[in-house]
């Protein structure tokens, strides 16, 4: 059998911990501070307004249709490329002066300037008051699935534990954001979609290193925290390099094949395998040996009850 | 013996993997092209229109595929989209204006597969094309409307009891209710909260200012705004039945918002007029005095108009208009002592007052409801605007017997009329108006595009995935790579046969992800089995340990995720939504398929006997 990881030598991850750590906060600070100073580029889905998708039976040049959208009823269009230079997407903000038919009316009339075959193919136009919810409802939704998960993780593991795994994923929602206020990308619901599937990821990760913790912790009677720590990454790590393999191979085939309209997601994703995997060992791991977690913590209650020492869950 | 599994639990696999497999099925014979049939008032599709139209069909050489009636609606199903128009023009030409003829899709599923409850996943908008609407319920008009109507009630309540007030107005906090003494104050209260038990009531007197506070408990807002939606959404429903669309989606979201979904159509100018359309009813005398069958050839005296009536024939009305459907804010259908049917009508307070003159002066003599409704004529205007007819008919007629107040009731009709005369008058008053917050269109060609997209990312994915999986695991790995494939298979079936599940595009990334984590599993799985054959076990005990092991781990880590997707699910909308039902699915469905379905294999080969090495 052959193996991408060896898992002989105990590697010691724990010792770059301290300056990795450091370098993620100032991941993290940077991050606050792009979506202070300029925020997220919101998608449609959270701003409002109208979004024309248009194909054109030639390639077109963008600046010329541009000069062609000056009418009032166009103004503030967006003009930009979709997949390919024939596909374009028009977006126009919410005017309360004007009914959304009519801004889409000029930038038809406006594209049949230049291409009497053009074909709508999408037109969307949604309410800002359905933005305003949404991002409320987006933020919540993620708020509610760190609370569920750090009662989740203390009932199951321990205290010190579910700190760390929200202190990861609190890590990788605000890096994940960070990046896409960095980069300006457009944030939409497929990526809010992608940005909970991270938080989903990113702790499916923590938790096979936190059960293999648990159980060295159990099994190690003389290691110290930290070589408990190291080894049980040691020990995960062919799994984690594997699964991170198979899901990025799946999720690059989405960003190149699936179609414009999933690219935020896969962007999102792509980002977020990385942090998450990442935060899982510098983040969530190291956090916990900080706050100075034993083996007493993990000596599970003592019930006078038979069958008491048998593992709780199995199949 | 170690790792054997019980027969019992083997057949459970795969009778469990059949089924999925089984419901799979329907999603491989792809979609018929049809023509629907739906008739509109007046009409009725029944097994000779059915023998009609296969017989003018045949007649033009156009093979038909399926002629199906179901729930007064007629799918005519052909070989190809010319065949399909050409049958849709000869079709409507036939039954002409009476009936709603439409192109249309229909699942392609074999018979017999349907009779045990088999069909396709149902594909969402941006797979499919088509409009979509969201539209938001104007709740504060709703509620402002009953408490108007309260108000009334009140007022009439209070004089009926012979309480004495001295003025009913609403105020920001509920409505203050001014006695002149306090005794009256408690009298009043004591009598309301019998009379009126929906509203809670307060004493808010002070110093010498008597008053009552009514104010409407938290139940009986949440009741009305349900009311309100309900209502509307009946409408709705209703105008877009008549709309003819396949599989249309007429849905609540959330306390005051509706979705409007329907597949197919693109032009969302004429879906919008359609939807936004209105209708109404008037109150109006029956001219007695005038002669039906003079009218009929057009002698119409003076001051009266004929109308036709919705069961044949016609009436003659007075010009005149008592009562329009504005004033009704309620109508159930009931039964009277006799169990015969009838329809029980509320108005509001102008209404009543109004009503009770009327009929005070026209005890004896017969009363009609004409029903009003503008609907899409199918035409349009110069402008490109579409041309709306106005559709009158009388629906009822009636003999007044009594004098009528705010709530009277309707009879003279059979059950079903009373029915959906109730349904119509609800319609005709609306609660409160609706305005389009959201609206999509996405074009056929792109929906096609999508999907193609998506099978594609997955098939590459997948395609990756498998052979890593062959090479790094061997023996382990095929059967793992089994199990991803009976997984990815289960969730198509699941996915057809749960009715509300709708497949979107991040529905297929879902899909496309849950390819990607699903071998998790086995990798924790495996991983185990190797450590325990590198810490010296033997073979059998290294299977066992490394499925013990694994198995708590697989499952913190899948419940936690599966907790994340519920979260979406339940704060999200359609598209997120969509994705949250394939990642619960998918993560269901892979537990199952990389614990219990690989070891039921596994223990089959390698269980029970004496192994030397393993193929991992």
């Amino acid at each position: 059998m052959f193996q991408i990881f060896s898992v002989k030598n105990t590697v010691d991850f724990l010792r770059h911990a301290m300056p990795i750590s450091v370098m993620s906060m100032i991941l993290v600070i940077a991050s606050f501070v792009s979506l202070g100073v300029q925020g997220i580029n919101w998608g449609l889905d959270f701003t409002g307004g109208t979004v024309v998708e248009m194909e054109f039976s030639a390639p077109v040049d963008l600046s010329a249709l541009r000069a062609k959208m000056t009418s009032a009823e166009a103004e503030g269009a967006v003009v930009q490329n979709f997949g390919s230079s024939r596909d374009i997407l028009v977006r126009l903000p919410v005017r309360e002066t004007l009914k959304s038919d009519v801004q889409v009316a000029a930038v038809l009339a406006a594209a049949q300037t230049i291409d009497s075959a053009v074909i709508q193919k999408r037109v969307e136009f949604v309410g800002p008051q359905v933005g305003k919810q949404l991002a409320e409802q987006g933020g919540l939704a993620v708020i509610v699935a760190l609370i569920c998960i750090l009662i989740y993780v203390s009932f199951r593991f321990e205290w010190r534990l579910a700190a760390g795994s929200v202190a990861a994923l609190a890590h990788d929602v605000i890096v994940t954001l960070g990046v896409f206020s960095v980069l300006q990308l457009e944030f939409d619901l497929t990526v809010l979609a992608g940005l909970l599937t991270v938080v989903g990821y990113s702790l499916n990760d923590t938790i096979v290193v936190y059960d293999r913790i648990r159980e060295n912790f159990l099994k190690m009677r003389k290691g110290s925290p930290i070589e408990v720590v190291n080894t049980s990454i040691t020990q995960t790590m062919s799994r984690t390099v594997i699964t991170t393999g198979t899901t990025l191979v799946t999720v690059i085939a989405l960003f190149l094949k699936g179609g414009t309209m999933i690219h935020g997601f896969a962007t999102a994703l792509l980002l977020g395998i990385f942090v998450g995997t990442y935060s899982s060992i510098f983040v969530a791991s190291y956090l916990a040996v900080k706050l100075g977690i034993n083996r007493e913590h993990m000596l599970p209650v003592e019930i006078e009850k038979e069958g008491a020492d048998q593992p709780a869950m199995m199949p | 013996m170690l790792n054997k599994y019980p027969m019992w639990k083997n057949i459970m696999v795969m009778l469990i993997i059949a089924v999925g497999s089984f419901y799979a099925i329907p999603n491989l014979f792809g979609e018929d092209h049809a023509v629907q049939i739906v008739a509109t008032r007046g009409a009725e599709v029944t097994v000779s229109t059915q023998t009609t139209v296969v017989d003018l069909l045949e007649s033009q050489d156009i093979a038909v595929k399926r002629a199906e009636l179901e729930n007064g609606q007629l799918l005519v199903r052909v070989q190809n989209p010319e065949q399909q128009l050409v049958a849709k023009e000869a079709i409507a030409e036939l039954l002409g204006q009476k009936y709603t003829v439409a192109l249309n899709l229909a699942p392609a599923t074999p018979a017999w597969l349907e009779a045990v409850g088999g069909s396709p996943m149902k594909l969402g908008l941006d797979l499919r094309g088509g409009v979509h609407f969201l539209m938001e319920v104007d709740m504060g008009e709703a509620v402002r409307k009953m408490e108007a109507a309260k108000i009334a009630d009140f007022r009439s309540q209070l004089r009926e009891e012979k309480i004495r007030y001295a003025g009913i107005r609403k105020t920001p906090k509920g409505i203050a209710i001014k006695f002149r003494d306090a005794e009256t104050v408690v009298e009043a209260e004591d009598f309301l909260k019998i009379r009126s038990n929906d509203m809670t009531y307060t004493d808010a007197s002070s110093g010498d200012e008597f008053m009552l506070l009514a104010t409407m408990s938290d139940t009986y807002l949440t009741q009305i705004k349900e009311e309100a939606l309900k209502q509307n959404m009946t409408i709705l429903r209703n105008r877009v039945n008549e709309l003819g669309v396949a599989e249309p989606v007429v849905q609540r979201q959330g306390a005051e918002r509706i979705i409007v979904e329907l597949p197919g159509v693109q032009d969302t100018a004429r879906a919008k007029e359609i939807l936004g359309a209105t209708a109404s009813i008037e109150f109006r005398m029956v001219d007695d005095k005038a002669d039906v069958s003079a009218a009929a050839n057009g002698r119409v005296p003076a001051g009266a108009e004929v109308y036709k009536r919705r069961e044949g024939g016609i009436a003659v009305l007075k010009k005149e208009v008592m009562l329009t459907g504005d004033h009704i804010t309620g109508a159930q259908p009931t039964f009277d002592q006799y169990s015969r049917p009838q329809v029980a009508i509320n108005l509001d307070a102008e209404g009543g007052s109004i009503f009770s003159n009327v009929t005070k002066d026209n005890i004896g003599k017969p009363m009609a409801t004409l029903f009003i409704e503008y609907k899409d004529s199918g035409t349009r205007n110069p402008d490109g605007t579409v041309k709306m007819t106005r559709i009158e008919e009388v629906i009822s007629v009636a003999t007044i017997q009594a004098r009528l107040g705010r709530n009277f009731v309707i009879t003279g009709l059979e059950h079903s009329e009373s029915q959906s005369l109730a349904l119509l008058l609800r319609a005709g008053a609306l609660i409160a108006p609706i305005t389009i917050v959201e609206e999509r269109t996405i074009g056929p060609s792109l929906g096609a595009e999508n999907i193609q997209n998506g099978v594609q990312a997955m098939v590459w994915g997948m395609v990756v995935v498998l052979i890593f999986m062959m090479i790094y695991y061997r023996a382990f790995g095929f059967i793992a790579n089994l199990a991803l494939m009976a997984n990815l298979i289960m969730v198509v079936g699941v996915m057809s046969m749960i009715p509300g599940a709708v497949l979107t595009l991040p529905g297929i990334a879902g899909m496309v992800l849950t390819v990607g984590m699903a071998v998790d599993g086995n990798v924790l799985i495996f991983e185990r089995i190797r450590e325990e054959l590198l810490n010296g076990r033997s073979v059998q005990q290294a299977i066992h340990e490394g499925y013990g092991n694994a198995f708590s781990t697989i499952a913190d880590a899948n419940i936690t995720t599966f907790m994340t997707a519920l979260i979406l699910f339940a704060v999200g909308t359609g598209a997120v939504k969509g994705f949250a039902v394939t990642l619960m699915i998918g993560i269901a469905t892979s537990m199952f398929t990389a614990i219990i379905g690989t070891r039921s294999i596994v223990n089959a080969v390698w269980g029970g006997k004496r192994v030397k090495s393993l193929s991992i």
